[in-house]
């Protein structure tokens, strides 16, 4: 019998999920035992046209990391959504726009004008910024439209599976393997992690008290951790609360707090939305009886950019998605 | 009706009982107020304040007891402390920070409500109806 077809490709990300699937280590060995890959850009030499001969739906699976935010990267996924049977979101960036995603905070004006202008390194005194026409010696130079918003995979194709994560961790990865290979998977749209959050596994939840209080907020650099006590017990914000598990709590056990990159639970709408709440309610829980409204916001006002941080990882996929830009 | 949409969470205890009030005493506040009763203003997880802007609303108005009335004792205060970092995220999505406003009306105050109402009505007015990109 013919071994599944197997595709893997990246769009707006920085490669962490490659390097993830790498991570397998000899586990890898038994993968490409048990399947064909047929299309891997970073690892392996076939191009789109070699997708393109294929027949629609002959990709068993196709892995897709990163966010979408160039027309080729639009084009590519449809492309592999046509041609495959399952198409499962790899990663942050793919699930919930990640990194990337947080350039819903500008557009491609301001993000170009910074980037090919405004940045000090930058030597462009004609103030070029690139077009998807150049005419160059008499032919035509095309690149790709860069979009104004960065979407997440779901926003763009159907997605059957996502793998959360920056980047999944290499259990999570066979897990998910070997149930498509065994057919035993969940529901369509499911999120292949346990559906429980962060606190829940996390290692040092012995040590979270009964009632949580933060009084003053800390950033990371601020303090020096001890990384055997609950970090929102030490004043500093830790979204383990608001995230889903599943990560094997690396950036706890690294001794740095949480930032989302698992997403949130199931039924949860809006990440940032949930993870801003709780810090609210956590802020001064002691003394909110006696406190005046001034007061409040300067407790408030010791959170710099709450947008930023508690839509680090999700931005594209909250329910505002990008900013208004006036 | 053309007037912006703001939607208000009212407190089962207070703000919805002086909602009442003002309408049994037949007093005038905007028809585009949509109230939606919760058991405590507290209950307003930002989710939901996000929720009501991505289906259509221009403004939320989340009315609660006022200080030291709550029934569930401390639950306004949250939404207090939750609403002012929502607001400052708000400001950060290009959104103004004025469509969402934190009041206190007690269950008598049928009067207060229709003024509340009535200046947040006015805000919305003044800010225009919220268009947000992406409505997919």
């Amino acid at each position: 019998m013919a071994k599944p077809k197997v595709a893997l490709y990246w769009c707006a990300s920085c490669g962490g999920c490659e390097e993830a699937v790498v991570d397998l280590a000899e586990d890898i060995l038994k993968v490409v035992e048990a399947v064909d890959i047929i299309f891997w850009p970073v690892a392996m030499d076939f191009k789109k046209a070699d997708v393109e001969g294929m027949a629609d739906g002959e990709i068993a699976v196709s892995f897709i990391n990163g966010a979408i935010r160039t027309e080729e990267q639009g084009e590519m996924v449809k492309l592999l959504r046509r041609k495959s049977g399952l198409v499962v979101a790899f990663g942050s960036c793919a699930h919930l726009g990640g990194i990337p995603g947080l350039a819903n905070f500008w557009n491609r004006e301001t993000i170009f004008e910074r980037v090919y202008k405004g940045v000090p390194t930058m030597d462009n005194p004609e103030g070029v910024l690139p077009q998807t026409r150049t005419a160059v010696a008499g032919k035509e130079l095309t690149i790709p439209e860069f979009w104004d918003t960065v979407h997440t995979l779901d926003q763009v194709i159907p997605v059957d599976y996502y793998l959360p994560g920056c980047a999944p961790p290499p259990d999570l990865i066979m897990n998910a393997i070997t149930a498509i290979l065994e057919g035993k998977l969940p529901e369509k749209g499911a999120v292949l992690a346990p559906d429980k959050s962060l606190c829940d596994t996390c290692p040092l939840a012995d040590s979270k008290p009964e009632k949580l209080s933060l009084k003053e907020v800390k950033r990371p650099y601020e303090v020096i951790l001890d990384p055997e006590k609950c970090f929102l017990a030490q004043g500093v914000i830790c979204l383990g609360p608001a995230t889903r598990s599943g990560c094997g709590e690396r950036c706890i056990n690294a001794c740095m707090p949480c930032r989302g990159c698992f997403g949130p639970t199931k039924g949860a709408r809006d990440q940032g939305a949930r993870s801003l709440s709780f810090v609210a309610s956590l802020l001064g829980i002691e003394e909110e009886e006696k406190m005046t409204d001034e007061e409040v916001e300067k407790l408030i006002d010791q959170i710099p950019d709450p947008a930023g941080l508690f839509y680090m990882y999700s931005l594209p996929s909250s329910l505002l998605r990008r900013r208004i830009m006036k | 009706m053309n007037e912006p949409t703001i939607v208000s969470f009212l407190c089962n205890w207070c703000s919805y009982e002086g909602a009442d009030k003002a309408g049994n005493a037949r007093l005038e506040y905007p028809a585009n107020i949509r109230p939606i009763r919760v058991m405590c203003s507290g209950r307003v997880d930002t989710e939901l304040v996000l929720q009501a802007f991505r289906e259509g609303a221009s403004g939320v108005l989340i009315l609660g007891c006022h200080p030291g009335d709550c029934h569930y004792k401390k639950g306004n205060y949250k939404t207090r402390r939750r609403m002012l970092l929502l607001r400052k995220a708000l400001a950060q999505f290009g959104v103004e920070p004025e469509r969402v406003k934190v009041d206190w009306v007690a269950a008598g105050e049928g009067e207060r409500f229709a003024k509340v109402a009535n200046e947040m009505a006015e805000t919305i007015r003044e800010l225009g109806p919220l268009r947000l990109p992406l409505s997919g």
